[in-house]
């Protein structure tokens, strides 16, 4: 990970300890009022334990106070429209389905797919009109993406049907309640902000697990893109290509040092003809890596040094007279076998051997 | 959130301790390897210090974390005489020997953020933190924040 | 027990089990060196795979123990430093220069063959 020196910033901490300090007091208020026994200890930890268990028991409860909480004035309106938006549930999902296919939308997905999806989509959404919690739609989103990433569906595609539901209800509303404007003005105060939260939270939720899928994926790539490898016994080669950064280098180094304790390598080399430049902080790495091998009794060897390279490291200060280099890597698998006994007489070089 | 862990180090067998729960926090809260062995290491140093230098103290392990970040904030306390010289103590080869003296600038060393104030009135306060980004896109969020 | 030491003919071996204590430390300084002295011992090995932590206290241990042997004749071989102990140490720049390391105890005894039998050093 590259770091900059940089502290992180006091005034957000203590920000983010009072955000949490109100959070923390609001919880308590709920757990009193529902005079569940709280003890009132002085160590915060007991606290903390009781307001889980307090938290657990009454989480409908408190959801519901969310709810009210938000929008008093509306919840009765809140309750009214998504009771009608139940009954007219098979309508209004039949015209969100038509417009998703006008829209040109999730064509990866059959006819079928599209209508099941959309039926639970409709009402999980209905059901987060009613209760304000968003929490079990973000679970179903969650889902919802796991499902379709892996088809291919794009982040405008869900988007665009969630927009296209909440249009739809609206629509459907605004025909209901037409006749009475002031009535209409109120459900609409209730509906808009409880049908914006949801298109974002569905909308956050995809694109979260995107994020996480493509961490996964890089992930997965970074460790291919390292491999040590065993070429004889107890001789390892780990060519590096590409680009080799702060993160990669510690990642590398975690694989050579498990991979020389498994196979008990005595001798290993690092060939980089494959990486272009080395910063100062990568040379280091490198640096501690064939030191850190050296501690566990194994030689390294640094192979494939191009002019540019050698002359960087030079000029970075490392100090190469602590690793032995070869230009290439034929001379440096060459001279790795001989130190590992493979070929010809050893040598009675002093620096050999497993000093630390 | 994990909760704080506090030790109190008053001999050489809290030592013991306090490498054990350094390693058990840190991994409990996802640092990847080499970091739990890095943190115990540095918290060996800095209590061991407690112990020789001063009657005795306390350090606590405390976790913290935000969007982009995780980790652990560190928190050595004594009473002693404090360091006299407190720059000196942080430069490399303090003792002399390849920095095997006080230990402070190994552990600086192994930690990303390094603190420390003493005086004779209030002894020492060594405050260390080590922290990771919780993936790449976290760590380009936070690059892009703090360019802003 | 926190140590483990056995003979094995003109080898002594010292295996630590468990994170040691300061004293502990001291006290197997000297356990090893007079059990050096005693049995006259061609070889040491100190194996240290069971420390999950090297500070920069058992690291001037380790190096006393290495000299103070090789002063009575007897070459010594720290074994057994875990992939992030050895991160630790170098990331420290604790430097266990000129100890001899191993990768595990048959790597040791190995080298300890080479060392005490005059031929050139390998570390296999």
């Amino acid at each position: 990970m590259d770091r900059d020196a940089e502290r992180p910033d006091p005034d957000e901490e203590t920000e983010r300890q009072s955000e949490e300090d109100a959070a923390a007091e609001s919880h308590e208020e709920d757990a009193t009022e529902d005079s569940h026994e709280v003890d009132a200890a002085e160590d915060s930890h007991e606290e903390d334990g009781d307001e889980e268990s307090d938290e657990e028991d009454e989480d409908e409860e408190s959801r519901e106070e969310d709810a009210g909480e938000e929008s008093y004035e509306a919840d009765p309106l809140l309750q009214e429209l998504v009771a009608y938006l139940r009954e007219k549930r098979t309508d209004l999902r039949e015209e969100w389905a038509r417009r998703i296919n006008e829209a040109d939308l999730l064509g990866v997905m059959s006819d079928d797919e599209v209508f099941s999806e959309a039926t639970e989509v409709f009402d999980n959404y209905v059901d987060a009109l009613e209760t304000g919690s968003i929490e079990n739609l973000q679970t179903y989103a969650r889902e919802l993406s796991e499902r379709i990433i892996p088809r291919g569906v794009e982040t405008d595609e869900v988007l665009g049907i969630v927009l296209l539901l909440r249009d739809v209800l609206a629509r459907e509303l605004f025909a209901k309640y037409q006749e009475d404007s002031e009535h209409l003005n109120r459900i609409l105060d209730a509906y808009e902000p409880a049908a914006n939260r949801i298109a974002v939270t569905v909308g956050v939720s995809f694109v979260e697990e995107r994020e996480r899928v493509i961490n996964e994926q890089q992930e997965a790539i970074r460790e291919l893109s390292t491999p040590v490898l065993q070429i004889r016994e107890r001789l390892l080669i780990l060519p590096i290509i590409g680009v080799l950064d702060s993160s990669r280098a510690r990642q590398l180094t975690q694989q050579l040092l498990a991979a020389i304790r498994d196979n008990r390598a005595a001798v290993v080399v690092i060939d980089i003809t494959g990486v272009a430049t080395i910063d100062r902080t990568v040379a280091n790495h490198l640096v501690q890596a064939v030191e850190a091998s050296r501690l566990m009794g194994a030689r390294t060897l640094l192979t494939g040094l191009s002019p540019e390279v050698t002359q960087a490291l030079v000029d970075l200060g490392v100090d190469l007279s602590m690793m032995q280099t070869v230009g290439d890597l034929q001379g440096g698998l060459e001279e790795a076998e001989r130190l590992a006994g493979y070929r010809g007489p050893r040598a009675t070089d002093e620096t050999r051997g497993a000093e630390s | 959130m994990a909760d704080e862990v506090r030790v109190v180090i008053a001999d050489d067998a809290d030592l013991v301790t306090a490498r054990a729960e350094a390693r058990a926090i840190a991994e409990r809260l996802g640092f990847p390897r080499p970091d739990p062995t890095l943190i115990a290491t540095a918290i060996s140093e800095i209590a061991r210090n407690i112990v020789v230098h001063s009657g005795g103290g306390e350090i606590v392990l405390r976790p913290f974390e935000d969007r982009n970040r995780y980790g652990l904030i560190v928190i050595a306390t004594d009473r002693g005489p404090g360091i006299r010289d407190v720059e000196a103590a942080l430069r490399d080869d303090y003792s002399g020997r390849g920095g095997l003296g006080l230990g402070l600038p190994g552990a600086r060393r192994l930690m990303d953020e390094f603190e420390l104030e003493s005086d004779a009135e209030n002894g020492t306060i060594v405050t260390m933190k080590k922290w990771r980004y919780r993936d790449e896109l976290a760590r380009l969020r936070e690059e892009r924040r703090r360019r802003a | 027990m926190s140590v483990a030491i056995l003979r094995e003919g003109d080898y002594l071996i010292a295996a630590i089990l468990s994170d040691l204590t300061d004293k502990e430390v001291v006290k197997l300084r000297g356990d090893l060196i007079d059990l050096v002295g005693k049995y006259r011992s061609r070889g040491l090995v100190i194996d240290v795979s069971a420390l999950e932590v090297i500070d920069s206290f058992v690291a001037r241990a380790l190096r006393s123990i290495v000299l103070t042997v090789q002063l009575r004749g007897a070459h010594a071989v720290i074994a057994g430093i875990q992939p992030d102990v050895a991160i630790a140490l170098v990331q420290f720049r604790l430097n266990l220069h000129p100890l001899r390391v191993a990768l595990d105890l048959d790597s040791a005894r190995t080298l300890l063959d080479h060392l005490t039998s005059g031929e050139a050093e390998d570390g296999r």
